[in-house]
């Protein structure tokens, strides 16, 4: 998993972008005539004039024809024959470049010269600033804060999801494998816990750390064997490059890069230590991985829930849907992180970090009652009024 | 009197639907092997959970070598829990470091005693093996090992013998007779009655939570002495009279209860007289009449 990770976060990465440049393969089109519609060569598609019944015969018959495909017009109809399922780009782009010639002509009968609808058309960028209290003002880009709030709130999310189970995987080994009753005849059942809460985030951080590390440099030695670089940047003129690198400088400008990745830090490691902690619990009650469904359950819900509601979160991040969410400790660790990039007062983080320790230190507490009565009840399947029962113990 | 390292005195524990130990005393003198009985679920295992700290009682005060129980003498006591077992992935000889070290001991000195045992019990091979590699019984070595690694002044099996095969529990009880000439204090639990006779000097029987039975196992044995004798006659006959009553015949041997206060040898004279004996015993009750009988009367 540590050196398989990176290797499948650039095939994810890479795949889409060679695959895209892959599928787009020269096609040959047939054209019955061409009087009314003149289709000009694409980058992709030859089109070529045929006799009409030549077409004829391959409307019925298109086998061993050197072409992709026939394009039949009959009047105002359009139908495109083929011996195989025409791909969606090739019918789209024929689609196009038909209905460009319509409309040209169409303007034209009009009387519009179509080179002025072309002046008028425009596109526009808006910039957006923030004031902040002191009279400064800021570029802001919701783009930016999207993308950072995204990134975050998904790596905790999974962080949280894989190092949870694994915690819960090991407390469940070692009590299947009777090895638990041995072990904490030397230590105390709440500091074995611990050991294997902390010891799983180690674990978790190094190969997090690796995956970085590996991903970066997996990727860049791919896209120099691989990718042709230079014919991706050709497209890019030197002017527009250098545009492209005064805005990324301006666009992390208006963002606290130093407050997220602290709080990263804080939300990353708080978040997962408690939800591991309920893990744990939940590992100590039952004998198989199989019966931890009915108790996964719920610690997951608030979990999910925080990874669905990312987007309408994103899409309003001042609501008081995002400001409960990013309160309550369950859901805190990730939708606080994807409100961060947007901007979010120090009470309101400080209150969430505040809340977040102590729920934390409360699951734990709770964790800790379950699993030292758990780890010792063999081939008992529990319930949630046993497990009430263990926390009275 | 002989000075005991540790005593449990009114230990008390309940669960919320059942009391698992109900004002249990027990003394196991220093240097004793000390049998802990009981059938199934009658507190045992909660008894010696007790005494190694996992579980705390409710009540009830628990002495070890005069001092009050705490948690520095885990590195004194080596436990053997009935449902035992070793990481599976894990190398076997890193494990027993790893377990060893839990215990207190320096990795020096750990390495240094476990390459000592390994030998002894001849599972040197299986240092760099994993578990999961091994039979249960090869496990259940390495397990006990690692019990007895650290020479604690206690040890408490819970079932030693359960999962080895006669000739591996033959080499087990070898060695914990051994460490107990060396000194060490044994408890060890058991529904297995003969192995009680075999190995322990003392014993406490346990029952639904209380201690029915406790003290050294021939002043038990004593106490269950009945007025049974095992006669054996050359022409295998015997009839009742007003010294016994015939109880049982099995074979050529006949099991005779004599009469209240009737003393043996007027039943040996009586018989000698009539009969030719070949054979004239005492019935000593074994430990499987004393735990039923024991249990039954409780």
């Amino acid at each position: 998993m540590t050196i398989l990770g990176p290797l499948l976060m650039v095939a994810l990465l890479i795949a889409p972008i060679y695959l895209a440049k892959e599928t787009q393969e020269e096609r040959k089109i047939a054209i019955n005539q061409q009087q009314k519609y003149h289709l000009e060569n694409t980058e992709y598609l030859y089109f070529t004039v045929i006799p009409e019944y030549e077409a004829k015969q391959l409307t019925s018959n298109f086998n061993e024809s050197p072409y992709y495909a026939l394009l039949y017009i009959e009047e105002d109809h359009f139908t495109l024959y083929s011996d195989q399922q025409i791909s969606l780009s090739v019918s789209e782009t024929i689609e196009r470049e038909i209905e460009k010639i319509i409309e040209i002509n169409n303007l034209k009968k009009a009387g519009i010269d179509p080179q002025i609808i072309e002046d008028a058309s425009s596109s526009i960028d808006i910039t957006t600033k923030i004031v902040s209290e002191d009279g400064n003002t800021t570029n802001s880009h919701s783009e930016a804060s999207m993308g950072i709030g995204f990134i975050s709130g998904i790596l905790i999310y999974m962080f949280i999801f894989m190092y949870g189970t694994m915690v819960m995987r090991g407390v469940i080994e070692e009590k299947t494998s009777r090895i638990v009753e041995v072990i904490i005849s030397s230590v105390k059942p709440f500091q074995l816990m611990m050991g294997k809460i902390i010891g799983v985030a180690l674990v978790g951080l190094s190969q997090f750390v690796l995956w970085i590390l590996l991903t970066v440099v997996i990727s860049t030695v791919v896209e120099l064997a691989f990718l042709d670089v230079s014919s991706m940047s050709n497209e890019i003129s030197v002017n527009e490059q250098s545009a492209i690198i005064a805005q990324i400088t301006n666009i992390t400008g208006g963002i606290n890069l130093i407050q997220i990745f602290l709080s990263f830090l804080f939300y990353f490691i708080a978040g997962y230590l408690m939800y591991s902690s309920l893990f744990a619990a939940v590992g100590s009650a039952v004998d198989a991985e199989a019966d931890t469904q009915q108790f996964i359950l719920p610690i997951t819900i608030p979990l999910i829930l925080s990874f669905l509601l990312i987007q309408p979160i994103m899409d309003n991040p001042d609501g008081a849907l995002a400001f409960w969410m990013s309160i309550i400790p369950f859901t805190s660790p990730v939708i606080m992180m994807v409100r961060l990039p947007f901007g979010v007062s120090s009470w309101e983080l400080l209150l969430s970090m505040g809340i977040l320790v102590g729920a934390f230190v409360a699951t734990t507490w709770l964790a800790g009652r379950i699993y030292r009565t758990g780890i010792l009840m063999y081939g008992k399947k529990a319930s949630y009024k046993e497990l009430w029962k263990w926390l009275r113990y | 009197m002989q000075e005991n390292l540790l005593i449990v005195e009114n230990v008390t524990k309940k669960y919320r639907d059942y009391t698992a130990l109900l004002n249990v005393n027990i003394s196991v003198p220093k240097g004793s092997i000390y049998g802990l009985l009981g059938p199934n679920g009658a507190g045992k295992t909660t008894l010696m959970r007790i005494i190694n700290q996992i579980t705390a009682p409710d009540s009830g005060n628990l002495l070890f070598d005069g001092l009050k129980l705490e948690k520095h003498h885990i590195s004194e006591i080596g436990y053997l829990p009935e449902e035992r077992g070793l990481y599976k992935k894990m190398k076997v000889g890193e494990q027993a470091l790893y377990l060893a070290q839990l215990k207190g001991m320096s990795y020096t000195e750990a390495l240094e005693k476990l390459k000592f045992w390994f030998t002894k019990l001849d599972i040197l091979d299986w240092w760099n093996k994993k578990v999961e590699e091994l039979s249960k019984g090869m496990a259940q070595k390495i397990q006990f090992v690692v019990t007895v690694i650290h020479e604690p002044k206690l040890l408490i099996f819970d079932e030693p013998f359960s999962g080895f095969d006669p000739i591996n529990a033959a080499i087990i009880r070898k060695e914990i007779l051994e460490l107990s000439e060396k000194g060490t204090t044994i408890i060890f639990s058991t529904h297995r009655m003969e192995s009680v006779e075999e190995i322990c000097d003392h014993i406490a029987l346990i029952n639904k939570s209380k201690t029915i039975l406790e003290g050294p196992i021939d002043g038990i044995k004593k106490q269950f002495t009945n007025n049974n004798y095992e006669v054996i006659t050359k022409d295998s006959v015997l009839t009742d009279n007003k010294f016994y009553q015939v109880t049982h015949k099995k074979d050529d041997i006949f099991q005779i209860q004599l009469s209240e206060g009737t003393k043996g040898k007027d039943a040996l004279a009586f018989i000698n007289k009539n009969y030719e004996i070949v054979s004239y015993k005492k019935e000593t009750p074994s430990m499987e009449d004393i735990f039923i009988k024991a249990v039954n009367n409780a």
